[in-house]
């Protein structure tokens, strides 16, 4: 019986070392991830800037940028990973939904409907979201690093109040656009008869995505406010305490 | 007799919200929780939360006062559970619902499809037999509701009935505008494969309903005892040697049958949504169970023999 109890104690001691082995591996590899992340955004934004510097017109950019940003914002898929198996205290299911429908404009709209691609609303999107990511991927990367500066902090809890209102504005444009090609080639739609008894009409499909930003948007929108006010309201605290 | 003093504090602003005095030792938390109903009328007892601890477990409607570990002065404290709607209500609404409802593509009611199909019938069979076995399903369900679940919680919370309605049916009607479509396309392998969906179908539909009855009997009129539950004479409640939850086993198999019967994939999705569900409520039973009871069967998984 001593022996059993003895080896009970060395194996916590295992699992204790094994948990702690386990948060230096994930900060490393979260840190490389959001500084790869951050890097990948700037040079889409270097990339972007540069084309119009140069070419004088918005028309072709998004040509010129579409692998990199199909790269970078795919790759954002693993933050699902990352909340799943507890590496970051966020929903999963809130960030699910926010990677899905960035994965969702790129892939299912801009991508597959090539005469969108030089609507000016694309470039509002993809200027929103450049400034956005990068403001959130270095804001992780400092805070990772214990090193956060000021204007970060700043950054990622004021210029969303903008930028967010900007970003469904371009992405909404850009889908409507989009619907008279959608209907007119009948697109990733399915009619009946088939084997499968299932319909699906892209066109309508369309329609009820931008219609659920009315209710998805607002909730998302009051959610950042509530954290803003949650973490400017602290700082005024401590103010008050010196 | 000494007599208790109960006072119940809101839990999250720890305001007084009402002072008991000379309650007796062997008063219930039901009975302390009709008292502040009559203090509070807004709040009946089954939207009240009482606790030791503000952020405690609920105590139960049974506890009895002299048997809590407080002094003669107790102090408990409320949350509200917000409006709450009795589970027979829902699950009678929630069923009603896509009886009803695919009943209405069955006969191929006006506005759903084009006005030359209206009230007109399928010509395929499996069309009749689908909407037999749909309607069997609910009627089942609605009569197992009434007269054969003993209910653990009396209420659940009023938004439940939203959230759980729109999913039965909106999926009823989703499933039921393919399957009663003119332009529906019967099984590739025709009679043989929904001869055999039917026996699957009715297969689970007897085994369901076996789980049902042996479950009620554990449970005697009234009571909220809880037992391991044991495969009895009939063969289809063997199946309780390896699952804890084999009613949603079943429950599983009678929608794959349906699945295969009508070769619909919304019908295959709506199996697919509701085995996930019921998976994650299977390994929750199967854990309280674990929890509860220290000789439960080792062999049992929670819903898939050996795998889940």
């Amino acid at each position: 019986m001593a022996s059993g109890e003895e080896d009970g104690a060395v194996e916590e001691k295992e699992t204790n070392n094994k948990k702690k082995t386990k948060s230096a591996v994930a900060i490393a590899w979260l840190t490389f991830y959001n500084i790869a992340m951050t890097a990948g955004w700037l040079v889409l934004a270097i990339a972007m800037a540069r084309f119009y510097l140069q070419k004088g017109t918005h028309k072709g950019l998004y040509r010129s940028i579409a692998r990199t940003l199909k790269f970078f914002q795919t790759f954002a898929l693993l933050e699902i990973g990352h909340c799943a198996f507890g590496l970051v205290r966020t929903s999963v299911i809130v960030t699910g939904v926010q990677v899905c429908s960035r994965i969702f404009m790129v892939w299912f709209i801009t991508h597959s409907i090539r005469q969108i691609q030089n609507e000016e609303s694309v470039i509002l999107f993809l200027v929103v979201w450049t400034v956005t990511e990068i403001t959130r991927y270095s804001f992780y990367t400092f805070h990772l690093l214990h090193h956060l500066p000021y204007f970060i902090k700043w950054a990622r809890y004021n210029l969303f109040i903008i930028m967010y209102p900007l970003g469904v504005a371009g992405e909404l444009m850009t889908i409507y656009a989009a619907l008279p090609y959608v209907r007119k080639s009948g697109m990733y739609s399915m009619r009946l008869p088939n084997k499968y008894n299932v319909s699906f009409d892209y066109y309508y499909f369309l329609i009820i995505v931008m219609l659920s930003y009315i209710p998805l948007f607002p909730q998302l929108y009051l959610h950042m406010l509530r954290q803003r006010r949650r973490v400017l309201h602290g700082e005024v605290i401590v103010e008050k305490d010196e | 007799m000494k007599h208790y003093e109960v006072e119940i504090l809101d839990a999250k602003t720890k305001d007084k919200l009402c002072f008991l005095d000379k309650v007796e030792p062997n008063a219930t938390i039901g009975e302390i929780k009709s008292m502040f109903h009559k203090s509070h009328p807004q709040w009946y007892p089954a939207r009240q939360s009482i606790r030791l601890d503000p952020k405690g477990k609920s105590l139960k409607d049974e506890d009895v006062l002299q048997n809590l570990p407080v002094g003669t002065t107790a102090t408990f404290y409320f949350r509200d559970l917000g409006a709450q709607i009795s589970w027979v209500t829902v699950f009678l609404t929630e069923y009603a619902g896509p009886l009803v409802i695919y009943l209405m593509f069955y006969f191929r009611v006006p506005f759903i499809y084009a006005p030359k199909y209206d009230f007109t019938t399928s010509k395929h069979w499996v069309v009749h037999l689908a909407c037999m076995c749909h309607s069997f399903h609910y009627v089942k369900r609605l009569l197992e509701t009434l007269f054969v679940h003993r209910f653990s919680h009396g209420t659940m919370p009023l938004r439940n009935i939203f959230k759980n309605c729109t999913y039965y049916w909106g999926f009823a009607a989703w499933m039921a505008y393919y399957i009663n479509h003119p332009l529906y396309t019967p099984p590739m392998y025709g009679e043989q494969q929904v001869k055999l969906a039917l026996i699957i179908f009715l297969f689970c539909q007897i085994g369901n309903f076996s789980i049902h009855i042996a479950l009620r009997n554990l449970r005697p009129p009234g009571s909220k005892t809880r037992k391991i539950p044991y495969p009895t004479k009939n063969p289809f409640t063997w199946i309780f040697l390896l699952v804890s939850c084999p009613n949603y086993t079943y429950e599983l198999g009678s929608w794959l049958g349906f699945t295969l019967m009508t070769q619909c994939l919304p019908v295959a999705f709506f199996t697919l949504v509701g085995f996930i569900q019921m998976t994650v409520w299977a390994k929750g039973k199967h854990r309280s169970y674990l929890k509860e009871f220290r000789d439960y069967p080792p062999l049992r998984s929670p819903i898939l023999p050996f795998i889940l």
